[in-house]
């Protein structure tokens, strides 16, 4: 062997040694992620498996089969995931979109109304909700006196309740990315197409949404994916009406201190995330959901 | 004003005044989206037992309330300790690893990007009940430690996120000139790559204060004892009724999140001034 191969030889070996230390530098980050997160829900996939009388058994997934309370809740847990979906899709869409064509000044000052709710305490939002459309709140006593109904009516401690409180706190999740998306096309494919006869709506609906389409859908996913899993806004604004997969765990464990139960119920929902996430995952990017692309 | 309802919105030549509905439909989205938290504020200055606005008569009672109440007082040193320690907890070793990441080549470095990203991928109760099993087996249940591991794991993809795109934009080659000149790795990161991506840093501070500060789900299982948070006290208070003084608690947490957001703003302007 050469002096020049050994030489070579022992850069190799410091170069592998420099990445191993690097990489090492991740290892308190991965360490505390590992001990809280990952081996605690290992152990709750364990404790799924185990029923009551200590051994091996499939019961704490036969009862979601069998007993029609689990059925609601998850069609429940559905049902609002989707409909906060489709409604921030409908009422984000367009106001990323009103942003998008204003000039980068006035666009930014417009992000602020939908940056300082994003910012603001999930639990405060949730409480001026609660607040707002009580039976003696704001919303009730203007709508009496503008005449639009004439007793209090009930719009929270239900599902209606939740779905207002939920795209509320959900709209900035998609809007951020939609407009991110929007900001990034190129708007002479808009002029080439009307130069080339198409109309206002025919180029929107052929050129600009399908560009605008990867930040939506990112968007409409870290929704839908937040929503399946979404614990404070329904328990307080569904009044006990709405019960969600999540919250159905919280109680399991509260009132019943059944981690069996609790524990494969969240064996499920964690199940359904990953599923949504990776069937996502073939059309999107893990960075760009996560933002971390830039 | 005709004028400019007749004249090119866009490039396809669409007027503003077609447009009229869309501009009609984002002022009141953006109206809704800002009013019903703001509007919490003049109704914690209500001398009333019911929450209303306008008040009618306005006091400071409600705020009385709360300072002089020793338990929401506990609950309030608590969420700060409890977000000042997260915020130096996790950045420093976020950023370590969002550097150790970016920096080392080695072919896990994905799968370790993935695993610490997933406490943001699993459902928040599942990772409040886990914590909770952990801190059963390790004896750190309704203990301070506890509470700042938690929300450390939980700001950690943050941290990394913010200053990992931070790192991607930044010219690692500046620090192989500092080390060809004899500077060692810590320091060339500490001299000549931690000044430029600080911008990164500090927003990932702030992020990781709010994470703790705003965090509910997690707290309600961990925290308790002598040392529950302000968001489990204020959970716990929603659950039974609508006190006035969960207003003036709100008030202050919009303004303290607020001040988080100026402080993030101003740095971030910073950085595209670089």
């Amino acid at each position: 062997m050469s002096a020049t191969d050994m030489n070579a030889a022992g850069l190799r070996r410091d170069e592998r040694l420099e990445r191993l230390k690097l990489f090492g530098l991740s290892s308190p980050a991965v360490l505390i992620v590992l001990i809280i997160l990952v081996i605690p829900v290992g152990w709750l996939f364990y404790v799924s498996f185990i029923g009551a009388d200590g051994t091996f058994s499939m019961e704490n997934y036969e009862r979601m089969i069998k007993r029609k309370s689990y059925a609601r809740i998850f069609s429940t847990t559905f049902q609002v995931s989707l409909l906060t979906t489709g409604l921030c899709i409908l009422i984000g869409y367009p106001l990323a979109y009103f942003m998008s064509q204003l000039p980068t000044r006035v666009a930014n000052l417009c992000l602020i109304t939908v940056l300082l709710p994003f910012w603001t305490s999930l639990l405060v939002r949730t409480y001026a909700w609660l607040v707002l459309l009580q039976k003696n709140g704001l919303v009730n006593n203007w709508a009496i006196s503008l005449g639009l109904w004439d007793e209090p009516i009930k719009i929270v401690h239900n599902l209606n309740g939740t779905l207002i409180g939920m795209v509320h706190i959900m709209l900035p999740f998609l809007v951020l990315p939609t407009y991110g998306a929007m900001k990034a096309i190129d708007r002479d494919y808009l002029k080439a197409a009307a130069n080339m006869g198409a109309s206002p709506a025919r180029a929107f609906w052929t050129v600009f949404f399908p560009l605008s389409t990867p930040g939506l859908f990112a968007g409409a996913l870290m929704v839908f994916v937040l929503c399946l899993g979404f614990f404070v806004t329904p328990a307080v604004l569904g009044g006990g009406k709405v019960i969600m997969v999540s919250m159905k765990i919280v109680s399991n464990i509260e009132l019943f201190v059944n981690w069996g139960a609790a524990s494969a119920l969240g064996v499920v929902l964690l199940v359904l995330t990953v599923a949504v996430l990776w069937v996502a995952s073939r059309f999107l990017k893990l960075e760009q959901m996560t933002g971390g692309g830039h | 004003m005709l004028n400019w309802l007749r004249s090119p919105a866009s490039e396809t030549q669409v007027t503003h005044g077609q447009r009229l509905w869309l501009y009609i439909f984002a002022g009141i989205t953006m109206l809704l989206l800002v009013t019903p938290t703001l509007i919490v504020i003049p109704m914690s200055f209500s001398d009333s037992q019911y929450l209303e606005f306008p008040p009618e008569k306005w006091s400071t009672r409600w705020y009385g309330h709360y300072f002089g109440s020793e338990e929401w007082m506990r609950a309030t040193r608590t969420s700060f300790t409890a977000a000042i320690l997260t915020m130096l907890v996790a950045t420093p070793i976020g950023v370590l690893a969002a550097y150790g990441l970016h920096a080392s080549k080695l072919p896990y470095i994905r799968a370790a990007f993935v695993l610490l990203i997933t406490p943001m991928m699993v459902p928040v109760v599942l990772v409040a009940i886990g914590a909770f099993y952990a801190y059963v087996k390790l004896q750190i249940l309704y203990t301070m430690t506890g509470l700042v591991l938690a929300h450390t794991m939980l700001a950690i993809p943050l941290v990394l996120i913010v200053t990992g795109s931070a790192l991607k934009s930044y010219d690692m080659n500046q620090e192989l000139a500092a080390r060809s000149l004899g500077a060692p790795r810590w320091k060339a990161f500490l001299t000549i790559t931690l000044p430029q991506i600080r911008f990164a840093v500090v927003t990932s501070a702030l992020l990781s204060f709010l994470t703790s500060f705003d965090e509910v789900v997690v707290a309600m299982f961990i925290s308790g004892g002598d040392n529950p948070t302000l968001t489990r006290n204020m959970f716990n208070a929603l659950r039974d009724q609508i006190d006035p003084t969960i207003a003036s608690i709100s008030t202050i947490m919009i303004v303290v999140t607020t001040l988080m957001m100026a402080l993030a703003q101003i740095f971030g302007r910073g950085k595209s001034d670089d």
